[in-house]
Formats: structure tokens, C-alpha cells, sequence
């Protein structure tokens, strides 16, 4: 496609994101396998960026990942939601952002639905009412994390210590993005960019110096499949399909991948190392894998924060090789220490991915 | 088992779902959704052809769908919404297919239909016992060897290495991990009672039990199976 053609589409997929005053929900995924990502997310847009992002310790997961796995009714899931919005309306607040995409879909199809057919609306207010005595408003805007990011990208260059360029050769480092699934292919004008061509993680890639890398397999799933990776005898399903992508985008050598879902980190990270204990194939250079990060551990990166603040030491494919490239300052003896610099001793090493 | 609340018509049942209202129109059978489908490429698998048998309105045929492994191969990544030149959302229509195969009981007849049970209680356990769809409590490395000796060790050291990622595990308060205070998990439970998924675990187990017996094995045995066992039935290649 030339460039004017998606220039053209991101053109007709702008939404509106209000600068301040943002509700917060967190991830059920993300704060298990990536939680120094949602205290970057904190850091960033209240210290940094001095914006007012207010959570409850009673907000609760959405029942997302339950209802995609087909063990809770439509009205279940829906009257949790309905909760949510009523801890915002409580709270004061009209600007609702999630964590997790699986939650910013599910936010979406349930706001949908109740457009198309009030009479659901409406039963759900009372299943309120009957189970909580709660009673909420809509909000008024709902973004996912990586919107806010996104719309705050110049602000987060124009503090980097950091830019995604190669410090040796000067060219900016090819960078993979990786969209949930959920964060536009059901309601394409939700997103940043729509479903085809999604601009909100390319935006940031731009934004820091980078270049997006385009190849074939870039809108297909990570693989996650909800019942596909949760029940232990379906777990091919979701390692063909992160195999697939790997194929696909290492003929164009990219030097990172940048995801905006929660499962996504964790499935493109974790099925490299299966592919390469299984096969021996690793797909970035010299045996090493491609490192995988949230759109939060990037920021993170650019603004210089410690690498090990950011939660990369969780990552089962190492980062080291990237933060080298960048040329970023840190220290390898301290991958590992716990809390106050405690031993709490090492991963073992794994036989074919390496690792530092 | 004898189902004892089969509906008259089982299409008629189909449309009273809002997913099947928002994700079946008009199928022109063109295959765009199977083109694009994860799915499909993994599994013998086409929604092109679930969407057409049920817009055959044939109460047999979708019948033997509800009982089949068919409808469990779906990912609900949803592409095909996207791509579906007449708005159709063959994902929609799986997600309905598969909460009246859960109602009828028919899960119970397919491999992957069985592995309902074990999701059913690792999904509603989670939320009902700590407010989340996934917890450290119950992701146990073990059952999780995918995820590397960086979360063996992790686990190892959960509460150290939690504390260095800024989480507040199980503590009071708002942030990552936190406890989610009682009430709150006292009104997940009302709610679940309230809007049918109390009865939805009920029902689940109620099938699967008779099915374990019919399979002359125990409960545990039987549900230990249906989260291990694959037969290579499934695959394309």
C-alpha cells in the first residue's frame, strides 16, 4: 500500500481522547506477567506527565477472560462491567480507561449492545440494583492505556534520554508493533487508526525514532485463543500461530516487537523460547531471540528509567541485545536482585534461546 | 443423559442470543472468514460452513454442531468480524452456539466440548475467590511450563519479585495485585447469583458429572483428561 493510502485510512480512524481526568482499571493478565508495566503506566502519566489517572482498590477484572472461555453467561459479564461504571460514576469521573484490551473490547461490544437493544441495558441496570444496589452513568469516553500513550507520544520525545536508533550505525531500529485482537478488529472506529492499518503503537514507533516494520502476517493473532492456551491440551493452537508471525517478519530482521495487549508480550516472548528448546530456531541474531516489550516498557526505555525498574528482567527472551543497540546505560549484575538489592538468586538458563 | 429442558426448536433458541442478533445476517458463503481464521489453519475447521449450516435452519444438523468438537476450535479473535463483506460475526455466532451447547449439556458429547469443566472452574474460581480472571495463586508453573525458568524462578520468589515490580500482592489498597477487599467479592457472588452464573457453574457440573459416570471414570480422573488429553483427530496437518 503507499503511503498516502494509510495515511489516508488513519486520517478517517481518529477518536477523540481527552487530555486529563482518566478512571483506571487494571489488568487482570498484565498485572501477573507484566506488572511493572501498569507502575510505569502510573509513574509516567501522573509524575511525568502530571496527569490525574484515579483508581479504586474495588474495581475487580471485567470477567473478559472468562466470558471469551465460555464459562459466563452474557448477563454475568455484562452486570460486572455495569459495576465498573458505577465505581467511576461514584468516583466522579466521565473518561474510562482499561488496562487490558480484551476488557477495552469487551467495554466496546457491551456499550454496542446496549445501544442496538436498551431492553438489555435496562435488565442489566436492574441485575444492579438486585446484586449491588448500584446504580452507573455510561462513560462518556473510553480509551485503552496505549490511546493515552499514544496521544502523549511528542510529550514523552520531547523528554527522551533515549531515541530507537541504532547508536553504531545512526539508522533507526526496525520495530515490530503487535495489535490485540480485540483492540479494533470488532469495532474498527474504536481505534486508534481502525483495524487494517492501526496507527496507535506506529504513532509512537514514529514518535521515538523508529521505523515500523510492515510484513505479511502483522494483523494475524498472537495466538492466545483464551480456551486455546488455557486448557493445557489446546496449547498448539496458540504456538502454531506465534510461529506463523515469527516466519513472517524474519526475512525484514526486526530489532524489537512492541505489543499493546496483554497476552500478546507474554505468548511472542514465551513461544520463542518453546520454538527454540523444541527446534533450535531462535529468530534474532547470534541465538538470541527478538526481545518483546509493552508499549509502556518502551516509553520507559526512551525516558532512561533503570531497565530492571520496568520489570524487563521477566522476560524470558533477553532485552540486552536491544538496550545495547540504543546504547542504553544499566547494570547486568543487577538484572536479578530483589527489593533493595535483596538475593533472590537466578533463572536457570535456558538449552537453546540465549539468554544474558 | 436424557436432556430435560431441550428447547422446541433449537434455532428459534439461537435467536433469542444477542450475539446470534448482532453476528448472523445474510451468509453469502464466500469463505472470507475461513480465509482469515487462526483457527482454521490449525484446526479442521470452517466457519464458513458452521454460519451455513445454521442459517439452514436445520434442527438436526445444528444439533450435531452443538455436540461436536466444531465449535470449541474457534479463538474468538474475531478477524472474521472484520473482514465479513455482510457484517456477519461468525465468532458471534460460535459464542452462542457454545453457551446453548453448555446449557443443553451437549458439551459433554465432544473432546474439546469437555474441557469446559476445567475452564469453568479455573476461570470462576479465580474471579469468585480473588476477584481476578488470573491469579498467582492459581498459575502454577507446573501446569505452565511454556513460561520459562524465568517464571519458575519468579515463582519461586514470588512476593520478593512482585515487590521489585512496584506490586502491592495482597495487600490493602489500590495497585497491581492487591487484595480485593471482601465486600467487593461478596458483590461478584451477588452478581453471579443474580444473572445465571451461579446456576451456569451448576449446570456444568451437573453434565459433566453424568458424563464421568457414563465414562465409568471419577470426577477428578474425568476432568484431569479433559484439560490434558488431545487426540490427534483435530489437526490439518
Amino acid at each position: 500500500m503507499i503511503t498516502q493510502g494509510k495515511q489516508k485510512i488513519w486520517s478517517d480512524y481518529q477518536k477523540e481522547i481527552p487530555d486529563d481526568h482518566w478512571y483506571y482499571v487494571r489488568s487482570c493478565i498484565r498485572q501477573n506477567f507484566f506488572p511493572a508495566s501498569e507502575k510505569m503506566f502510573t509513574e509516567i502519566t501522573r509524575n511525568v506527565l502530571g496527569k490525574d489517572i484515579y483508581e479504586t482498590p474495588h474495581h475487580t477484572t471485567c470477567g473478559g477472560i472468562a466470558y471469551h472461555c465460555d464459562t459466563i453467561p452474557q448477563e454475568t459479564v455484562m452486570t460486572i462491567v455495569a459495576r465498573q461504571f458505577a465505581l467511576m460514576t461514584e468516583a466522579g469521573y466521565e473518561n474510562y480507561v482499561p488496562s487490558c484490551i480484551t476488557s477495552f473490547g469487551n467495554y466496546c461490544e457491551i456499550l454496542e449492545t446496549w445501544h442496538e437493544f436498551p431492553e438489555l441495558e435496562a435488565k442489566i441496570r436492574e441485575n444492579l440494583w438486585k446484586a449491588c444496589r448500584r446504580e452507573f452513568n455510561k462513560p462518556k469516553y473510553l480509551a485503552h492505556t496505549s490511546d493515552l500513550i499514544y496521544h502523549w507520544r511528542n510529550q514523552i520525545a520531547a523528554k527522551a534520554k533515549y531515541h530507537l536508533v541504532n547508536k553504531e550505525t545512526g539508522e533507526p531500529l526496525k520495530i515490530v508493533e503487535h495489535i490485540g485482537c480485540h483492540y479494533a478488529k470488532m469495532f474498527p472506529s474504536k481505534g486508534v487508526g481502525g483495524a487494517e492499518y492501526p496507527y496507535v503503537l506506529a504513532g509512537m514507533i514514529e514518535s521515538w525514532g523508529g521505523q515500523v516494520v510492515d510484513y505479511p502476517e502483522r494483523r494475524h493473532c498472537c495466538g492466545y485463543g483464551f480456551r486455546q492456551y488455557h486448557v493445557k491440551a489446546n496449547r498448539g493452537y496458540s504456538v502454531s500461530n506465534t510461529h506463523k508471525k515469527f516466519e513472517s517478519m524474519e526475512p525484514f530482521h526486526p530489532d524489537a516487537i512492541i505489543t499493546n495487549c496483554p497476552g500478546c508480550p507474554y505468548f511472542l516472548d514465551r513461544w520463542q523460547y518453546v520454538i527454540a528448546e523444541q527446534t533450535g530456531k531462535t529468530y534474532g541474531k547470534d541465538g538470541y531471540g527478538i526481545p518483546v516489550l509493552t508499549y509502556e516498557e518502551l516509553a520507559g526505555i526512551v525516558l532512561g528509567y533503570d531497565p530492571w525498574d520496568l520489570g524487563l528482567q521477566l522476560h524470558q527472551v533477553a532485552v540486552e541485545p536491544l538496550l545495547d543497540k540504543i546504547g542504553m546505560e544499566y547494570d547486568p549484575k543487577a538484572k536479578y536482585l530483589g527489593l533493595n538489592k535483596e538475593d533472590i538468586l537466578r533463572p536457570e538458563l535456558p538449552k537453546s534461546i540465549k539468554c544474558c | 443423559m436424557n436432556n430435560d429442558n431441550k428447547p422446541k426448536n433449537l434455532f428459534d433458541e439461537l435467536c433469542k442470543d444477542y450475539r446470534f442478533k448482532e453476528g448472523f445476517h445474510t451468509c453469502i458463503n464466500c469463505g472470507t472468514c475461513t480465509a482469515i481464521c487462526p483457527a482454521a489453519e490449525f484446526y479442521k475447521y470452517d466457519p464458513r460452513k458452521i454460519v451455513n449450516i445454521v442459517q439452514t435452519r436445520d434442527d438436526q444438523q445444528i444439533e450435531e454442531l452443538l455436540k461436536s468438537d466444531t465449535i470449541w476450535y474457534c479463538g474468538e479473535c474475531m478477524s472474521c468480524v472484520t473482514r465479513c463483506p455482510r457484517k456477519n460475526g461468525p465468532g458471534l455466532v460460535i459464542i452462542a452456539l457454545r453457551d446453548l451447547s453448555a446449557r443443553l449439556g451437549y458439551f459433554t458429547e465432544s473432546e474439546k466440548g469437555r474441557q469446559l469443566l476445567p475452564l469453568t472452574h479455573i476461570m470462576t474460581g479465580n474471579i469468585l475467590n480473588y476477584g481476578y480472571c488470573v491469579h498467582p495463586k492459581s498459575f502454577k508453573w507446573e501446569d505452565h511450563k511454556e513460561s520459562g525458568p524465568v517464571w519458575k524462578w519468579h515463582t519461586e520468589h514470588l512476593e520478593q519479585s512482585l515487590a521489585r515490580q512496584g506490586a502491592n500482592y495482597m495487600g490493602d489498597g489500590p495497585g497491581i495485585l492487591r487484595k480485593i477487599p471482601q465486600e467487593s467479592l461478596d458483590e461478584l457472588k451477588a452478581i453471579f447469583d443474580v444473572t445465571g452464573g451461579t446456576e451456569r457453574i451448576a449446570i456444568v457440573e451437573k453434565y459433566s458429572k453424568a458424563k464421568a459416570e457414563e465414562m465409568g471414570m471419577d470426577f477428578e480422573e474425568y476432568e484431569k483428561q479433559a484439560f490434558e488429553y488431545c487426540s490427534d483427530k483435530h489437526f490439518n496437518h
